[in-house]
């Protein structure tokens, strides 16, 4: 087909186009360009009217100079002349013009709707195509507006052509995604599931990704296209390679519908209809199946698209998650690729088993691999596929392998890539945490971080190092002794001289003994470090010195003599003067008793979540959770590396909103004054000769003072308060005397939708009112198991849709920031849940009443059971599930004694708002309750089966619950406990 | 849903940019400019696909052309490679051995040919044969017009 010179070849534009092409130099072609703009400029300026032709080459020279990186002011009017055209060619650069260089805010929008009205209205199928190609090309909310209404009668009319049906559907799932709010769901959506079964390919390939898209929002209105879509796969799947004529594509019938069916299909649970089921596992093993068959074609377009089909397939075994024979086999098939010569196999293979890894069924298969994955981040030559090597060991480890996988990974930080070389920093650090069986070896990994990479590692990493030594004594004197050894070292990063002085300061005392590391040797090894290091630093080491003073009283006079040096008491730097000054009035007035008191071992640090954790989320999504938001795999680790008892606050433990150790630049492990004699105490010291500003908050102490969007903790009755909205979905959740919080909620499958009703009491109005919603994230629950504790780090931005990281995706409107006295408004929070989660939301309202600032957190009432779905089944099922869920794990039970009467009746009712269906007829006793569910979540499905025995004599319950996850097990027993 | 699509050279010129979502100037300069410079430091052997941003990008070299395509996380890597190799096919017949002078002197072609294939960053039609049949119809229409024009201009219509 020589088609270059179709039609009419515009000489005019061929001629600029040469041109420019022959210019010698960039400032050649800027003049040749703005020669012809001027020429252009002026001639649609011109008096004498243009012909279609010559509007239609001006403006392709523009759309020509604008693609090589220019901006074009003008021009639209003559486009939108060409657009509203009777010519064909006119009307299809008019169209050309407008979808590449409008953005969907512009002004023209307004004028070319008319044109395309009366384009969609034409009935010729052409035109009508490129009408709705603009209309997609621009997607904005206006055209949405204009045309939102139409769309779907075109798409659904029985005379429409295939051709108009395909631009129609895929333009409508635009506009959808633009604003889904202005496309009405109504009687056509049937119609549209059934173009699944369209006579012609291209119409279902365009029909498919509007479905998947609509269906997202409203699975129950589109659920019927599942059985559909398992036919239309299974015919495409079994068809001979010649069989679907065009849309074969090198021997593979139909790859892009297939990958879309199959992409269709991973928005719903697998299908409950056995037949459909049946069918559609044959189709996925005879995908693996193919997999195995030599080629047809050494082409390596043949093994691209059968491969897609096959990763697509994987990832639907993998959103099953409940086909332990196929997963294995698609572990297996992946553990092939890995070995692949085809890099892009390899890459794919790599990215595809991090998902595989989380699933409890082919974890361990996923662990066969190690080796080839190890070795893959050692020698390939793409630092993309290293990288998805390096994610892929992060998702595989456990604590049979951690010692391993972090050794490597810590081998190969040696010579990774700058650019990634923080986040395997990272890594290393949570998983040394994670499942460090003793400290002593958590401690080394954490200084080889620092020496290897110490440029790397945050403040995040040795801030938890700190806070994990002063938590746990049996470590101690081990990190004091490994820290002194380190710092030995002729050149030690900056970062472990932070580290080395703040466990010296601390825990030093404990390898005094050994005359190697005598008190004043541990001093004069840190004070030689001293010059070298930044301000922050030189004021940690101050701290260290004065808390020296305090463990060794024998070097007092050596770090009195360096504090009254002039470089310390004259220096430059305030806090360093600050801190050399107050120290050696302290050291020098106070008596060894206060100086004990004023300078002892920092307490326990409360518990919360790793803000290393916390960083990796941030600073990249991918992998990053997948191996930590899991309790499943080590039901143990709770106990060890959580162990840690949350301690009561004492005035010098930082508050919950600080960062980590609450000490930003420079921690002084000074002077926490314990009690509020101490403090008193204080005061007294510093009004001696030399007198200070006493030690007042320093600047970076401000910092740590609760910024407008951090969130306080919830109230005390927040956890009563969403007890009560366990087994109920509206109600009143809170009520003060100036302000009432109504609820009501709805939740189908994984989705929940959510009505806050904020009812202002009082007569006056709120001012700056507003709720926000973050989540916490429950990771921490899994890695330190701290009893519910208040939001680690709540500086998060709230989740994301989306994010593979997030358990629970909750999009909120804003609402009025001023609410009148009386009056009430209304939030609309959209609820997605992403993976099973153990703490609920919190919901923080701030606003300003009569000028005073007024907050209140509260947890929202979005509990786990909350995406419950009933499932009816027999006794014979039941006692089958039941058994198959017998690891101790895998069960949580609790006896506990009746709050309430009991009722038989409101026991059902408290049961079936709980989520679970009844079950009759199953224990033969018939005072028991049994009942059965799934948890739906977006990445996996939890079965819950359930039991209730109450001993109406006792007035005692006894519950048990499982389920194929033992952190959900527990958190059901534990909320469903509290309701009877 | 691709996000965008963007050719260019070994020498770093854009020959066709086509967006999907709605971008600003500013930042589709900087998203090109940046993305150009990625693509073009990597070696030939390496895999063709990369993380960017947020985006999965994959890109396939022909001859002095890049063809790159910015798609969403849950997208196929596999299917869209092959999804620019059914664009150049298409090029190919339509262009007869196309090579990168036809994509810079016919680049609204290039752009007709696209549109019919994608919409909205999603596949239309696979089949080569619906779009190439479409893109001849609209040729012919083209054919049918000139004359006409002619006519009218002579005052004849």
């Amino acid at each position: 087909m020589p088609a270059v010179s179709k039609g009419d070849g515009m000489r005019g534009l061929a001629v600029f186009i040469s041109d420019i092409r022959n210019c010698k130099s960039k400032e050649a072609e800027i003049k040749r360009i703005n020669k012809e703009l001027a020429n252009i400029r002026s001639k649609f300026k011109g008096d004498k009217a243009l012909d279609g032709y010559s509007k239609k080459k001006y403006v392709c020279k523009l759309l020509f100079i604008f693609l090589l990186g220019h901006d074009i002011d003008f021009g639209h009017m003559e486009a939108v002349n060409l657009l509203s055209s009777n010519k064909y060619t006119e009307k299809q650069i008019g169209y050309l013009f407008i979808s590449v260089l409008v953005n969907s805010n512009s002004e023209l929008i307004r004028l070319i709707n008319n044109a395309i009205k009366n384009d969609l209205a034409s009935r010729n199928p052409t035109f009508m195509c490129l009408a709705l190609h603009c209309i997609a090309n621009v997607g904005s909310r206006e055209m949405g507006e204009a045309f939102a209404a139409d769309i779907p009668r075109i798409l659904v009319a029985g005379d429409s052509m295939d051709s108009v049906k395909q631009s129609a559907a895929l333009c409508l799932l635009r506009l959808y995604k633009a604003s889904p709010d202005l496309v009405p769901m109504g009687e056509w959506t049937a119609r549209v599931v059934h173009l699944l079964n369209d006579q012609h390919m291209g119409v279902v390939t365009a029909a498919v990704s509007l479905i998947t898209c609509l269906c997202k929002k409203n699975p129950d209105d589109f659920k019927t296209c599942v059985s559909l879509a398992v036919s239309r796969l299974s015919r495409i799947v079994s068809s001979a390679s010649t069989d679907l004529q065009d849309y074969t594509y090198y021997f593979v019938p139909a790859p892009w519908l297939s990958v879309k069916l199959l992409r269709l299909l991973q928005c719903y649970p697998p299908p409950e209809d056995a037949a459909v089921k049946g069918r559609l596992v044959e189709c996925l093993e005879t995908v693996l199946n193919k997999a195995q068959e030599p080629p047809k074609s050494k082409k390596v377009q043949h093994s691209n698209a059968k491969n897609a089909i096959l990763f697509e397939t994987i990832s639907l075994i993998i959103h099953y998650d409940s086909e332990p024979n196929l997963l294995v086999r698609a572990c297996n098939q992946l553990g092939q690729f890995l070995q692949h010569r085809e890099t892009n196999l390899r890459y794919l293979a790599l990215e595809s088993m991090c998902t595989l890894a989380s699933s409890e069924f082919s974890h361990e298969a996923v662990k066969t691999h190690i080796d080839t994955v190890i070795n893959a981040l050692k020698t390939e030559r793409d630092v993309s596929v290293r990288q998805r090597a390096a994610d892929l060991l992060y998702a595989m480890c456990d604590r049979s392998n951690a010692k391993q996988i972090v050794s490597e990974m810590l081998r190969y930080l040696e010579t990774a890539d700058y650019a990634i070389r923080e986040e395997i920093v990272l890594k290393v650090a949570i998983l040394a945490e994670k499942y460090a069986v003793d400290y002593s070896w958590y401690v080394d990994t954490i200084l080889n971080l620092i020496r290897i990479a110490g440029d790397y590692v945050s403040e995040e990493v040795w801030y938890r190092v700190l806070q994990i030594v002063t938590n746990r004594d049996d470590v101690q004197g081990y990190a004091a002794k490994t820290v002194f050894e380190a710092l030995q070292a002729p050149a030690c990063h900056e970062n472990m001289v932070k580290v080395g002085g703040y466990i010296l300061g601390e825990f030093g005392n404990l390898i005094a003994g050994d005359p190697r590391s005598s008190p004043p040797v541990q001093f004069s090894l840190l004070h030689s470090k001293f010059h070298l290091c930044s301000v922050a630093t030189r004021a940690l080491l101050l701290s260290t010195y004065i808390k020296f003073i305090n463990l060794f009283p024998e070097t007092k006079a050596t770090i009195q003599g360096v504090l009254r040096a002039g470089s310390q008491l004259r220096n430059a730097d305030v806090e360093l003067q600050q801190r050399a000054v107050e120290y050696l009035t302290l050291s020098s007035v106070a008596s060894t008793d206060v100086l004990a008191t004023v300078l002892e071992e920092m307490p326990p640090f409360p518990e919360r979540e790793s803000s290393i954790l916390a960083k990796l989320k941030r600073k990249k999504g991918p992998g990053a959770g997948s191996a930590l938001d899991d309790g499943r795999r080590d039901p143990s680790s709770n106990d060890i590396n959580g162990g840690m008892e949350p301690t009561p606050s004492t005035v010098s433990t930082p508050s919950p909103s600080a960062d980590l150790l609450g000490l930003r630049a420079a921690p002084p492990p000074a002077a926490p004054p314990a009690s509020a004699g101490a403090g008193n105490l204080l005061v007294d010291v510093f009004d001696g000769p030399a007198a200070q500003p006493s030690l007042g908050p320093t600047p970076e102490e401000a910092f740590l003072s609760p910024g407008p969007e951090d969130i306080g903790p919830p109230i005390p009755e927040a956890d009563e308060l969403l007890n009560k909205f366990v087994c109920k979905n509206n109600g009143v959740l809170f009520e003060n005397q100036l302000l009432q919080i109504g609820v009501k909620s709805e939740f189908r499958q994984n989705l929940g939708r959510m009505y806050l009703f904020y009812g202002n009491k009082t007569s006056v109005q709120f001012q700056n009112f507003s709720p926000t919603v973050v989540h916490p994230g429950d990771l921490q629950t899994h890695i330190l198991s701290g009893p519910a504790q208040p939001p680690a780090s709540p500086r998060r931005p709230s989740s994301p849709w989306g994010s593979r990281l997030t358990q629970l995706a909750v999009q909120t409107k804003r609402v009025a920031a001023q609410v009148d006295g009386g009056a009430q408004v209304q939030q609309v929070l959209n609820i997605e849940c992403l993976r099973d989660f153990l703490t609920p939301p919190l919901l923080s309202v701030r606003f300003r009443y009569g000028g005073a600032p007024q907050a209140l957190t509260l947890k929202l009432p979005v509990t786990i059971n909350k995406f419950f779905q009933p499932t009816e089944m027999a006794a014979q099922d039941f006692f089958q599930r039941w058994k198959q869920l017998s690891l101790p794990q895998q069960e949580a039970q609790k006896i506990f004694k009746a709050n309430h009467p009991m009722d038989a009746e409101v026991t059902k009712a408290k049961l079936l708002g709980f989520g679970s269906a009844l079950l009759d007829n199953v224990d033969p006793n018939p005072e028991n309750f049994v009942g059965a569910g799934i948890i739906q979540t977006k990445a996996l499905q939890v079965g819950c089966l359930l039991r209730l025995e109450p001993n109406a004599q006792a007035q005692m319950y006894r519950l048990t619950l499982r389920t194929s996850k033992e952190p959900v097990s527990r958190h059901l027993c534990e909320l469903l406990a509290q309701q009877f | 849903m691709m996000r965008f699509m963007l050719l260019f050279s070994r020498q770093g010129k854009l020959r066709l940019q086509k967006w999907y979502l709605a971008t600003s100037d500013k930042e589709r300069k900087k998203m090109v400019r940046e993305l150009m410079q990625v693509v073009l430091a990597r070696k030939p052997k390496m895999c063709s696909f990369l993380e960017w941003r947020d985006l999965k990008v994959v890109y396939k070299r022909y001859a002095s052309l890049y063809f790159c395509c910015a798609i969403e996380g849950q997208d196929n890597e596999l299917i869209t490679l092959e999804l620019i190799h059914r664009y150049v096919e298409l090029l190919d017949k339509y262009f007869g051995s196309v090579c990168e002078l036809d994509i810079i002197f016919n680049f609204e072609k290039a752009y007709f040919i696209l549109d019919e294939f994608l919409m909205g960053g999603d596949v239309q039609d696979t089949s080569k044969k619906s779009v190439l049949k479409a893109i001849e119809q609209a040729d012919l229409l083209q054919e049918d017009e000139s004359p006409r024009s002619v006519l009218e201009e002579m005052g004849l219509a």
